[in-house]
């Protein structure tokens, strides 16, 4: 066991070394670089103010560096006035005597650098918003998993049966139904004057205060629903296998009753593919929570990733990054770790 | 001129829709008709449940077709008065109806639905058989061969898989990013994987009669190689290798840059897809057997284990178009890429929903539409796996 986990976390790291290093990339390109200096700076300064006022704010040394940086394994970068002292630098704050100053100050030793637009440390500002959207993700659990269990369940017992045909038609439309469409359905049925029912609420804005029902039902089905889908299909096609096994078909015949032989023998064996797809969906539930969050103005991670993306928050969004790689990274290997767990017959060597 | 009724909502509609139902019609006809010779395609209409998704995809397909014919007005006109008015409002004018009502600009729902069905169904197909160009080209060489090629293919697949979608697509589909000359440096790297395709699928299997083979590779070569570089050069860009005149292929770099990022989030899917079927298929006696009579390592993945894996990838196919469908959605409704103005059903939803608590229906309309296409094409895989796994 040591070995494989030993192995699987050094890929896990390399994995987010190479991903965080592409999109410090792609956020530090020229342009994105020009524009920042342009919304700092003032937007009608001249390309050499641009320039300069890059190269005073270390954006000027090679990308590699900058990322070692920003990593925390590269000293920050300092400037120094005409007689040699240190006025500025990464680590050094403002007001703060540079002698002082750590040499180090990177994602390893906790500082997430400052969001260009909210004006705050990034580490407190994703804090915040993964507790909201943390709240959010439980309560899309809490009704995701039993639901699509038991739609699963229920599906693939009897294989091919009027009730597996229903509840699997089901599950195909709202697998086939991404988030967008969904919210967008259920707001204008819903939360809308023309069909008058007004009865959940089509902005999450006020569940950031104080969550209720009528404000927080519909962003919760919105991601739940898409999630379902998923699950279930998974879990039939997984209880279908498992209960035309030998093993089932003995207890059958020794006269277990059906309900037993579902919930005592094929159960357990069923669950083990489903756990795996709930692992493996969190990727897919991060994209759900960053359309639903915007869909319903719910400000958690999601909805500060798309505000970061869009107002060009270099710092911010190079935070949201590291934080959505390390779930799904994370996630993943959940995902192993469990699976090897949950089923006996597999053997790692 | 009154304001029509549901029931003349739904006659309007119905009868705009003409030249989709014949199509749909005839199409079904002939197929049923002669479904017995017509192989896998003929054995969809055994299944009620693939004709279904079968006749939502064509539905869409014929709709794309035939939009200007289907669109009562033009998808970007717009009246002043006929802002967020229901469906069934008649213009100021007393001439015509807005069908399905007006969006926040005035523009009429239902044209641009129809025309906004047109670059879902040439994108969606097109990216997708692009992803799978390159999940097959990369995937048959790391199932078959194994070792460090393969551990190096599916770590960066892998690495690909680890980047949340929307992430990715906000930082690829910026305009500072088309501006750098990204999204062709990658459509230069993409875009290389069909023809190299071809070209060794000809040369596998025709190595042995060299003029015949040498001849058709110069046909893919040169024409490949013209559409490659129409494609993906355009004049006044940072590639820019044919002149205007010879240019045949006109992507402006926002279509492009959507194209790209589309393509390359689905190709790793494909290959792990193919790696896997790959491990299986190899082990079995027919590939020893080839192995045996002395052919050559390409022959054997293109020539004996891909014709064996088009089951599973057929389906897969299906369902990936439908996940690109989504992709594209996706795009249009964070304003990704194409322009605001575009029809296309993500951006008119996204332009929809501001108001959604007011006016739903410009919202809706492309929802449903982009739910039921999606839904087909789901519907159509799943018939498509059991009538291929009967036999």
């Amino acid at each position: 066991m040591l070995p494989f986990l030993l192995k699987r976390i050094s890929t896990m790291i390399l994995t987010a070394l190479c991903l965080t290093f592409v999109v410090f990339y792609l956020t530090n390109l020229p342009p994105n670089l020009e524009k920042l200096a342009k919304s700092e700076a003032g937007s009608r300064i001249t390309d050499d103010e641009v320039a300069s006022w890059l190269e005073r704010n270390g954006y000027a040394s090679p990308m590699i560096l900058r990322y070692g940086e920003w990593l925390g394994v590269v000293p920050g970068w300092t400037t120094a006035d005409a007689d040699g002292t240190v006025v500025a630098g990464r680590c050094i704050e403002k007001g703060q005597d540079p002698a002082t100053a750590a040499r180090f100050c990177g994602i390893l030793q906790g500082d997430w650098g400052v969001s260009s637009v909210f004006k705050d440390d990034v580490s407190k500002i994703i804090g915040v918003r993964l507790t909201l959207t943390g709240i959010l993700m439980f309560w899309v659990m809490v009704t995701m998993v039993p639901v699509s269990l038991l739609i699963g369940i229920l599906a693939g017992m009897r294989e091919g049966s009027r009730l597996d045909r229903s509840l699997s038609t089901f599950s195909i439309s709202t697998a086939a139904t991404p988030e967008y469409v969904s919210g967008v359905i259920l707001i204008a049925i819903f939360a809308s004057s023309i069909t008058g029912l007004k009865w959940f609420k089509g902005s999450a804005a006020s569940a950031m205060d104080g969550i209720t029902f009528e404000n927080f039902f519909l962003p919760v089905l919105t991601i739940a629903l898409y999630g379902v889908g998923q699950v279930a299909r998974m879990t039939r096609a997984s209880m279908a296998e498992v209960m035309t096994a030998q093993y089932i078909r003995t207890a059958r015949l020794k006269g277990v009753s059906f309900a037993n032989v579902v919930i005592k023998h094929a159960l357990r064996n069923a669950l083990i593919a489903p756990f795996t797809v709930i692992m493996l969906l969190f990727p897919w539930l991060l994209n759900g929570v960053v359309i639903v969050e915007t869909l319903f103005s719910y400000k958690g991670f999601g909805w500060t990733l798309v505000s970061a993306a869009g107002n060009n928050d270099i710092e911010l969004l190079l935070g949201c990054s590291v934080v959505a790689v390390f779930v799904v990274l994370i996630t993943q290997l959940i995902s192993d770790i469990g699976y090897v767990f949950l089923n006996p017959r597999i053997r790692i060597s | 001129m009154q304001d029509l009724g549901w029931s003349g909502i739904l006659i309007g509609i119905l009868k705009n829709f003409l030249p989709v139902w014949i199509s749909l019609v005839v199409l079904f006809a002939v197929s049923i008709r002669y479904k017995r010779r017509l192989g896998l395609y003929g054995k969809l209409f055994d299944s009620p449940i693939a004709m279904i998704g079968f006749a939502l995809v064509m539905f869409w397909v014929f709709t794309a077709i035939f939009a200007d014919l289907i669109a009562t007005h033009d998808p970007l006109s717009q009246i002043s008065q006929m802002k967020n008015k229901l469906p069934g409002t008649v213009q100021p004018d007393g001439v015509n109806w807005y069908l399905l009502g007006g969006d926040h600009l005035g523009r009429d729902v239902f044209s641009r639905v129809v025309e906004g069905s047109r670059i879902v169904v040439q994108i969606a197909p097109l990216a997708t058989l692009f992803a799978f160009m390159v999940g097959v080209s990369l995937g048959l060489p790391a199932g078959y061969y194994g070792g460090r090629l393969d551990t190096f293919l599916s770590f960066l697949a892998n690495l690909i898989l680890a980047f949340p979608v929307i992430l990715l697509f906000y930082l690829l589909v910026t305009p500072e990013i088309v501006e750098t000359g990204m999204p062709q440096y990658m459509a230069l790297v993409l875009f290389l994987f069909p023809i190299a395709f071809l070209m060794v699928l000809v040369n596998s299997r025709y190595y042995v009669v060299p003029e015949f083979r040498t001849k058709v590779l110069l046909v893919i070569g040169v024409i490949g190689g013209y559409l490659y570089l129409s494609l993906v050069g355009e004049v006044g860009t940072k590639v820019a290798v044919l002149p205007n005149a010879l240019d045949l292929i006109h992507v402006p770099g926002n279509i492009l840059i959507v194209f790209v990022s589309v393509v390359f989030v689905n190709s790793p899917t494909v290959f792990r897809i193919i790696r896997g079927i790959v491990l299986d298929i190899k082990t079995r006696d027919y590939v020893s057997a080839a192995q045996t009579r002395g052919e050559r390592p390409w022959y054997i993945m293109l020539w004996e284990i891909l014709p064996n894996a088009r089951g599973p990838l057929i389906v897969d196919f299906c369902l990936r178009i439908g996940y690109t469908t989504i992709l594209l959605g996706t795009l249009g409704f964070f304003g990704l890429g194409l322009s605001p103005e575009s029809p296309d059903w993500g951006s008119t939803i996204n332009a929809g929903r501001k108001l959604i608590t007011i006016a739903p229906h410009p919202a809706i309309v492309p929802a449903l539409a982009l739910m039921s296409l999606v839904l087909g094409l789901n519907l159509l895989a799943d018939g498509l796996r059991e009538e291929s796994l009967r036999d």
